[in-house]
């Protein structure tokens, strides 16, 4: 191992190494533990919860795409009491950083699970204003700057200590203006891109290949978007960002932090290869101990534009 | 712990055109695998491929037979070229190797004894394996489009009692689906007392299936397909409705459910 300092800060919490897994993409964590110790990881964004349990969306729910994969999930979860209750104290056997997500229909979904998380214990609570699967709430809350305000302001109020990170849609004409409302009602940092929308149509059948006809948009086809975004963001507020987006490599996670990102997050990588963080992470550090850093914060923010 | 496994391809057969059968050499896999029922690995499992560089979703292959460590330590598919991922694969030549995990899922739960194994097109191969873990005193009733889209056939007359063929055309043995020769030997179950029936094939086809060993009250035990993503039950894309309104995942509750827990209408 390289001798750089790999912990970074997000929103006054330290993680170890800069690499998390993106919401949605690892569960609760269980299955892969069964690969590997997940305290090698700098954090886990649990599955996206909500108040009561949901069955999620009919199946087909996923799609390959060049490049990508669309996805429909529809916010499948357990809600956010059996989460306390029976994955919560499994994923506090590691010694890794734990965020849970939260997605409502209302601002005061938002604010009871907030309270219930705060009094149950998690390091940090990333508000999903951007689901692009759900109907009501989702990704309403994050392309209106007034509403997405209102959400994080509740969240807010009721985290607690906890800080509250909120995940930003890309499904908009200007991220950084639900950037700047988010961080003026009190949030402590901002992850993005969640999927963007897309579409994949079977020629012979004409039908969508998704069930929901529509879905979202992941793999490292969108990671130029998410390098864009993560880089404009970073340039109109001063939160702290949790990159993501397409990343599989060193190197794209590298690209990430030099855009503006603290700690980036892996995500539709892990489903071709459960070690992707693992590996990312290596290379990282690699990358850095190359370039002659004494710590990989020093990428982040440090893009050269022309 | 899991882990990923390179995997060299040391057979590889055309069955058809369109229909491969690949044997891969994978070590300790087979002895070394991680089940829910503790048993090391059993028939109705699958393999987690991927295929190439380009796509990003590894593409799930049910194992047809196995042998363990001390017997060579291989895996061989049965899979259908259909889509760009088995293209790929059924490119690959002897020598190739595959990244692969696995096996994953819960197979079809058996005990030695007579089973009526109902298979249709390429859910035929996984049936293979219950044939032989039921000790040989099974009878296998398989489906088939067309005769030149039969596989396996010599394989099951080898490991079964008795093997029934339909085709959707009549081109070999009984002109019509695989339910009709399910009821028909059902009908004459107090000669052959069956412990159950274990089927695997299109959607459409179990649920018929089901249907008719439900009316003789046999248990049935089904494996189910659906569009897959990490294969291990984080992404939750895998979704199949049960009947007491609650959602399932192929990947990790499955692929084999008691067909009476599937709701078939949904």
């Amino acid at each position: 191992m390289p001798d750089v300092n790999m912990q970074v800060e997000l929103a006054g919490v330290t993680l170890k190494n800069p690499v998390v897994v993106a919401s949605g993409t690892f569960g609760f964590g269980r299955e892969y533990s069964q690969f590997y110790d997940l305290g090698e990881l700098g954090g886990i964004c649990a599955k996206g919860l909500t108040l009561r349990p949901r069955n999620g969306n009919p199946a087909p729910r996923i799609a390959e795409t060049p490049m990508g994969i669309l996805n429909s999930v529809g916010l499948e979860n357990p809600g956010v009491d059996a989460f306390i209750q029976e994955e919560l104290p499994f994923l506090r056997t590691f010694d890794t950083k734990m965020i849970a997500n939260i997605s409502g229909n209302t601002p005061e979904e938002y604010g009871v699970m907030c309270e219930k998380l705060s009094a149950a214990g998690v390091d940090m609570i990333e508000v999903n204003i951007s689901c692009p699967n759900v109907k009501a709430g989702g990704l309403a809350y994050g392309t209106r700057p007034e509403l997405a305000a209102e959400v994080t302001e509740t969240a807010k109020k009721h985290a607690g200590s906890v800080p509250v990170m909120v995940k930003l849609s890309p499904n908009v004409t200007d991220i950084t203006e639900i950037a700047r409302a988010v961080e003026g009602a009190g949030a402590d940092a901002l992850s993005l891109i969640n999927t963007i929308r897309g579409m994949r149509i079977d020629v012979n059948t004409r039908r969508p290949v998704l069930k929901m006809n529509t879905g979202g948009l992941s793999g490292p086809a969108v990671l130029p978007v998410a390098v864009r975004m993560v880089w404009e963001v970073a340039q109109a507020v001063k939160l702290p960002i949790l990159g993501m987006g397409g990343m599989s490599k060193g190197t794209d996670a590298a690209q990430l932090m030099l855009a503006g990102a603290s700690a980036v997050a892996v995500g539709t990588a892990l489903f071709a290869d459960p070690f992707a963080p693992l590996k990312v992470r290596d290379e990282l550090a690699d990358l850095a101990a190359r370039q002659g850093l004494a710590s990989v914060s020093e990428l982040t923010g440090g893009v050269r534009p022309w | 712990m899991k882990a990923e496994h390179e995997c060299r391809i040391v057979e590889k057969r055309q069955l058809t055109p369109d229909t491969v059968s690949m044997t891969l050499a994978v070590g300790d896999m087979v002895s070394s695998a991680v089940t829910n029922t503790g048993r090391p690995i059993h028939p109705g499992q699958f393999i987690h491929i991927k295929c190439g560089e380009g796509l990003l979703l590894r593409r799930p292959i049910s194992i047809q037979s196995w042998l363990g460590t001390r017997m060579g330590g291989t895996i061989t598919v049965v899979f259908e070229a259909k889509g760009e991922g088995t293209r790929w694969l059924a490119q690959r030549q002897v020598g190739d190797t595959l990244n692969v995990l696995g096996p994953l899922g819960n197979g079809f739960r058996t005990t030695p004894g007579p089973y009526l194994l109902v298979g249709g097109g390429i859910g035929v191969p996984p049936l293979y394996a219950c044939a032989c873990y039921t000790g040989c005193s099974s009878t296998a009733v398989l489906g088939f489009r067309s005769k030149d889209r039969a596989i396996l056939l010599d394989e099951f007359d080898s490991a079964c009692i008795d093997v029934q063929i339909a085709t959707d055309d009549g081109s070999l043995g009984y002109h019509g689906f695989v339910d009709a020769l399910v009821r028909q030997e059902l009908a004459k179950e107090q000669a052959r007392p069956y412990l159950g029936v274990l089927a695997c094939g299109p959607k459409p086809m179990l649920k018929n299936v089901a249907n008719v060993a439900a009316e003789f009250n046999v248990p049935c035990q089904v494996s189910m397909e659906e569009r897959m993503g990490c294969g291990v039950g984080a992404c939750l894309v895998c979704a199949v409705a049960m009947r007491d309104g609650t959602v399932k995942h192929v990947c990790k509750d499955g692929p084999v459910f008691d067909a009476e827990e599937v709701d078939w209408d949904a």
